[in-house]
């Protein structure tokens, strides 16, 4: 599921990346596989949402990001502490649930902390094609309104965003371009939709005023090359650990607005890399945003994410029907 | 609080982590390696995956660049290295193409090529 995030306390972050950096380090082993097509395998993205669907567990996702100000706010920077879960029903459909822990801080405000809206979403892969390393799933993401706290911006109202996801690498490429046969590159395509057009408030004046509510478009890319895919496909190079279990990756997640006095487009490039051992995966991106309208400064985001059906293959790993 | 339930949570998932839990097999290595040139004809193909396979339902072929096979058909799997025996080569490129079932019955698949010279 497409992920924001905003950044936490210092110490939650040394505990979540730290002691993850250990544990899974020293559990490696493999180059591991989720969301295949043929030869190519694609690994989860931070922030664009996956072409596939999968028993995956990511715990924690961790983000910080600076955001201007506006007309109506001061620059705030957010901290984000996240986990998803994601589960096949089949092998081909599957749900997902997500929640955010936030922590915004405004400039010259107070600190207040609070979880999000909650997350619910659902994904049915309808086309693979292994010769030509190719996904194509479709899906509905749903931000339950109301189920987080107003004091961090959780809004009121639910939205729902369906979508479609597709995911492409290159290994059809022919031999002369060998070298570029570890590219792929993920997206998605999706319209977010409020479930009201406008809210009503009062005012500090006593004044009741409408706020609008918009559609957003919301796309992205996910641009990886693929050391796995290079030394196991292409050629050895002479890699080694960790470098040989390595994806570069550059993700773009964009927004648009689309109506209701929204316009213009907001988003990040996020370089970064993601390491994939046998039972997990650990990610590292910068945030950059496109414009001062998209934030101020650099951001970052990190993830741990588990592969469950290699964890657990024979009970929570596994579809419920079928396999 | 937060941090508590974390630990619990990854504690949580260590303790119900199978013993025999495995993943997917990946190819680790080869010989001739991926992509490489050898000078002169190697004796067979090695494999080597990052989990035990399953010998029944894993398989390894050599072709040559007309897409005819040229190994031996003598295929085995030893816990997690998969090799085949090939008659001596003539110069030219070679496609490996190996089908891998982990013992967890996830199946991964590919090929590569390499080249011998005289």
């Amino acid at each position: 599921m497409a992920l924001s995030h905003a950044p936490r306390g210092a110490c939650v972050r040394g505990l979540a990346l730290g002691t993850a950096l250990a544990a899974v380090f020293a559990a490696s082993g493999a180059v591991h596989a989720h969301g295949f097509a043929g030869k190519r395998f694609f690994p989860a993205t931070l922030v664009t949402d996956d072409p596939f669907v999968a028993d995956e567990l990511s715990l924690p996702t961790v983000s910080q990001q600076k955001f201007a100000a506006s007309a109506d706010e001061p620059a705030t920077k957010e901290t984000a502490l996240s986990v998803d879960w994601t589960k096949r029903i089949t092998e081909d459909f599957g749900v997902g649930f997500g929640a955010s822990y936030l922590e915004v801080e405004p400039d010259g405000g107070d600190r207040v902390r609070g979880f999000d809206n909650l997350e619910a979403n659902l994904k049915v892969q309808f086309y693979r094609n292994d010769e030509h390393e190719t996904i194509l799933s479709a899906g509905l993401d749903v931000d339950i309104g109301g189920s987080g706290a107003k004091r961090v911006g959780a809004e009121s109202f639910s939205t729902f965003t369906p979508g479609l996801f597709f995911g492409k690498g290159f290994g059809d490429l022919p031999d002369s371009m060998q070298y570029l046969r570890p590219f792929a590159v993920t997206g998605q395509l999706g319209v977010s939709i409020p479930s009201r057009s406008s809210s009503s408030f009062v005012n500090d004046e006593g004044e009741t005023d409408v706020e609008q509510h918009p559609n957003f478009l919301q796309w992205g890319f996910a641009f990886q090359y693929s050391l796995i895919y290079l030394q196991s496909f292409v050629k050895d190079v002479g890699l080694k650990e960790p470098f040989n279990r390595m994806v570069a990756v550059v993700e773009v997640p964009l927004t648009t607005g689309l109506n209701r006095g929204a316009s213009g487009t907001t988003g990040t490039v996020n370089p970064g890399l993601i390491w994939s051992g046998r039972y997990a995966q650990l990610a590292l991106e910068a945030q950059i945003p496109i414009n001062s309208r998209s934030g101020r400064g650099v951001g970052w985001i990190a993830q741990l994410h588990f592969y469950l059906d290699d964890m657990f293959p024979q009970s929570i790993g596994r579809p419920l029907f079928g396999h | 609080m937060l941090r508590r339930r974390l630990a619990a949570t990854w504690a949580a998932l260590g303790l119900a982590w199978s013993a025999h839990a495995s993943a997917h097999a990946f190819l680790d290595h080869a010989s001739p390696r991926v992509g490489s040139t050898v000078h002169g004809s190697p004796p067979d193909v090695r494999l080597w995956f990052t989990q035990e396979l399953e010998p029944a339902f894993s398989t390894l072929s050599v072709r040559d660049a007309g897409g005819k096979r040229v190994d031996k058909g003598d295929a085995k799997v030893t816990q997690d290295t998969m090799q085949v025996s090939l008659p001596p080569l003539a110069p030219g490129r070679y496609t490996v193409k190996w089908r891998a079932l982990s013992v967890d019955t996830h199946v991964t698949e590919g090929d590569f090529t390499f080249e011998v010279a005289p």
